[in-house]
């Protein structure tokens, strides 16, 4: 038995208890448990005798940067010298690695660093204390007299590496966590961290779900319903048996899956098979009528109230001028970089499932109980994800699940690699909201905002989930209006009310969630507002924001960064927005040029004040990142429907942002001293009005139907 | 039937049909797994390998076409431009998801390769065809100058 399975049966066998060891309660023996020769002070963190950390991450690495961070937390208050420690993906075990702002094993909202702040540095401070236990022991003297950095436990002319006291922690000593002053970091807010998966990702040795071939795998692909609620009623097999290198055709609960010795076999197998569909329950509207529906709700009805404050409409009858707009924003495909895709092998009663797993529990679950062996014989390894904007988490566990049940149907007891194709992906729903989102504005006499009224159109993402109690008010859900129903702007007079609509297509929280549109109409609008009340968009905002201090300071930090006033080049045009969302607050001023009337972005200057900021490169990446991802969006992409089929497939025709579209970007973070708060989703929402609204300052037009290739926009 | 490629120097025999692309040759058939499947088309170039030294898409390319070519994978970079290249990149912490950088820094060996010294616009137009989802461009492009840098040091 090598000490990687050991380390592991070890961690599955805790229990709650020995999760809430680590914040100082009590974890007598709890490393004396057998563990290969490894020093295991709790399930966060080993030491080998070598003198190698490993932190076990209880959060998957999408690229958001998480692993550096959660190592980061443990090793600031371990003080491990930072090249000695690396990074290991947890098993599920939701008693041990639960999310504490979810309730689940997973990862989403931004929440990683926020929900384990706390938790990985008290990791890292139990281990340093049993291991000065074991050096103070060693040498007779006070613990309290003893020093650690880098791996070095010291005391006088006694020192000794973490390696060396592996084994020596004396049998009952208990941990006494000691949390540092946050001016002693050394590690948490150092400009530049190294990554821990940069080399490993630079090299191609980097292990993602679709790297993952276990002996004897079969590669499997999925023909689906091509309009979403189909049901399969017959299909032909024996051309796609034909193709060299398939080996079985099996219907599936969620489709016809195609079995081939190679993924390319598989897939050309497929597009062999002949599937006969009914549609009776199917979505088989085209994109015209969906939306007229949409705008006919609108017209029709008032709405559910999601917000009512003051008296909105006798503000904007009494306004000195008001404006009107109305905002498109049409379904979107995350399209991670990695196909989705996840291997599932069920065998003597147990359940084994490969992916890049963002949400444990629920796949766990979905996984145990589509197998029939339950959770508590269902284990998954979470390897690299390949990208995700939130399309690896929802409630379905919907890929892991097609992989378990074309296990099931093979029944062999092989390891099934269920690959998505990008066109899959592309067309495979659980698309950002397509939103319509009306605003009236007013401003008085003296150009102040008097009144605001918000009228929109979507789909929930949360009803029918298991977090629909919880998150859906008076059949609001709460993630269809925020950006606007909780906006920290002061406006006297505001009312926000939805139409919720339907469609069998499913939804999903896309790259900042509701944030993703609503950010988008409230910073245009806001600049229209401005603009009606004959005032500067910064100034304007500032006196919004008088009571949002954190909001106030990083829209003037981003102002002043980015010379707002100054003068620019011929042609060239400013825009600023700022938009809170996961409890971080974002500004951002965006430049473009115009040049033979096609837009170029050219900077983005961010300010971002997310609380302690952990690792400073991270969340500059994490911003930089942000903002490509959603201004590619913004300029051109969209999932539209003709009878109910998906028309775009693939890059070609669901263009990405590419490298000649990206902006410079320089962002600059507030040294703030609050908890941490998110940053992986709140760079993106500003982004698209900075850029809309300095689109406007160059060119004089307004951009309300995104993407901005549908508006009449074109780019360079 | 069987079919002989030169991938990294060493001979390998995999027995595929002749139409079938490089890229699953590679990954499913040889289980060399740092070349990716992004999206199949040549629109994303995740799957960029060298053949003959030119960045090629191996979704693109055929495997029956390939008998006798030099074919180079991330696996099998050892030159002094991928080792500036691959050190810049780690150094500025490039990645983030990681998946499509296999392709962009065979790109980027490519295009240093053929100019030494960039600017941004031979970076964006050469590197146009590698999609990264998680926008790390500002990064790459700052990657390759500090290769570049390090290729004259």
């Amino acid at each position: 038995m090598n000490i990687k399975t050991t380390r592991r049966a070890f961690l599955q066998g805790a229990t709650a208890a020995s999760a809430a060891m680590v914040v100082g309660l009590n974890a007598k023996g709890a490393w004396a448990a057998g563990h290969g020769g490894d020093f295991v002070p709790n399930p966060f963190v080993r030491i080998a005798p070598d003198g190698s950390v490993t932190v076990v991450l209880k959060h998957f690495e999408m690229g958001q940067g998480t692993s550096t961070g959660l190592a980061t937390l443990l090793a600031e208050e371990l003080d491990a010298k930072w090249e000695d420690v690396g990074i290991e993906f947890a098993p599920a075990d939701t008693a041990i690695y639960m999310n504490t702002l979810m309730g689940v094993q997973g990862s989403g909202g931004s929440t990683a660093i926020a929900n384990s702040y706390m938790q990985y540095r008290e990791a890292g401070a139990a281990a340093k204390s049993l291991l000065v236990q074991a050096a103070a022991s060693e040498w007779g003297v006070d613990a309290s007299e003893i020093e650690v950095q880098d791996g070095m436990v010291s005391h006088g002319s006694n020192s000794a590496s973490f390696g060396d006291l592996v084994g020596m922690v004396p049998e009952g000593a208990t941990p006494n966590p000691q949390l540092k002053d946050p001016s002693a970091f050394t590690k948490i807010g150092a400009d530049k961290l190294a990554r821990k998966d940069s080399k490993a990702k630079t090299d191609g040795t980097a292990i993602f779900a679709m790297d993952v071939m276990p002996e004897g795998v079969v590669f499997a692909v999925l023909k689906r319903s091509p309009k979403f609620g189909g049901t399969l009623t017959s299909f032909d097999a024996s051309a796609a048996m034909e193709v060299e290198g398939v080996v079985d055709v099996k219907q599936t609960p969620m489709g016809v899956a195609v079995y081939a010795t190679n993924t390319w076999a598989a897939l050309k197998g497929r597009e062999a098979l002949t599937t006969e569909w009914d549609f009776s329950n199917a979505e088989t509207r085209s994109q015209d009528e969906m939306e007229a529906e949409y705008a006919a709700a609108m017209d029709e009805a008032e709405g559910l109230p999601a917000r009512a404050e003051g008296d909105t409409a006798g503000a904007l009858e009494g306004a000195a001028k008001t404006i009107e707009a109305e905002f498109h924003f049409p379904f979107l495909a995350h399209a991670p970089m990695e196909p989705l895709n996840s291997v599932v092998q069920i065998k003597d009663g147990k359940a084994q499932c490969w992916d890049g797993c963002q949400f444990h529990t629920v796949t766990q679950g979905a996984v145990g109980a589509v197998s029939g062996v339950g959770p508590e014989n269902t284990s998954i390894e979470t390897v690299y994800a390949g990208g995700s904007f939130g399309r690896r988490a929802n409630f379905s566990s919907d890929y892991e699940v097609e992989a378990t049940m074309a296990a099931m149907a093979l029944g062999d007891g092989r390891p099934v690699k269920l690959v998505w194709s990008r066109e899959d992906d592309v067309r495979g729903g659980y698309y950002r909201p397509m939103t319509k989102h009306r605003v009236r504005a007013g401003v008085d006499a003296d150009g102040k905002l008097v009144g605001w009224h918000s009228i929109m159109a979507n789909k929930s993402i949360f009803k029918t989930t298991p977090m629909d109690e919880a998150v859906v008010v008076d059949g609001v859900d709460i993630f269809s209006v925020e950006g606007v129903a909780d906006t920290e702007y002061a406006i006297p007079n505001m009312s926000v009310t939805l139409h919720d609509m339907e469609t069998a297509v499913p939804m999903l929280w896309w790259r900042s969630v509701g944030h993703s549109h609503s950010g988008y109409a409230m910073e245009v609008a806001m600049d229209m507002a401005a603009e009606a009340a004959g005032r500067d968009p910064v100034e304007f905002r500032q006196d919004l924001l008088a009571g949002a201090p954190r909001s106030l300071a990083v829209l003037n930090l981003a102002a002043e960064k980015a010379g707002w006033g100054g003068d620019l080049p011929d042609g060239w045009g400013r825009g600023v927005a700022v938009h809170k969302s996961f409890n971080t607050h974002m500004a951002q001023v965006a430049e473009v040029s115009v040049t033979d009337g096609k837009v170029k972005l050219e900077r983005i200057v961010a300010a971002v004040d997310c609380g302690v900021p952990v690792n400073p490169d991270v969340i500059r990446a994490q911003v930089e990142g942000a903002i490509g991802y959603g201004l590619g969006h913004v300029m051109r992409q969209k999932i539209t429907f003709t009878d109910g089929e998906v028309d775009q497939s693939n890059f070609p025709d669901y263009e990405p942002l590419r490298i000649s579209d990206m902006p410079k970007v320089e962002v600059h973070i507030v040294r703030s001293s609050e908890a941490p708060t998110g940053i992986g989703e709140p760079g993106l929402p500003p982004a698209g009005p900075a850029v809309a609204n300095a689109i406007y300052a160059a060119m004089g037009k307004r951009v309300m139907h995104l993407p901005m290739v549908d508006d009449g926009v074109e780019f360079s | 039937m069987a079919i002989t490629l030169k991938i990294n120097g060493e001979e390998k025999s995999v027995e595929a049909p002749p139409d079938m692309p490089l890229l699953w040759a590679i990954r499913d058939m040889l289980g060399m797994t740092g070349t990716k499947f992004g999206c199949g088309v040549a629109s994303c170039g995740a799957c960029t390998v060298h053949v003959d030294g030119e960045p090629t898409r191996s979704c693109q390319a055929q495997v029956g076409d390939l008998e006798g070519a030099e074919i180079t994978t991330i696996e099998g970079l050892n030159s002094d431009v991928a080792a500036a290249v691959q050190s810049a990149w780690a150094d500025l912490d490039v990645v983030q998801c990681g998946y499509c950088q296999s392709g962009q820094i065979m790109s980027a060996v490519g295009l240093l390769s053929e100019n030494a010294k960039p600017t941004d616009e031979d970076i964006d137009s050469y590197m146009w065809g590698n999609v990264c989802r998680c926008a790390t461009y500002t990064r790459i492009r700052a990657a390759i100058h500090e290769a570049s840098k390090r290729m004259e040091a």
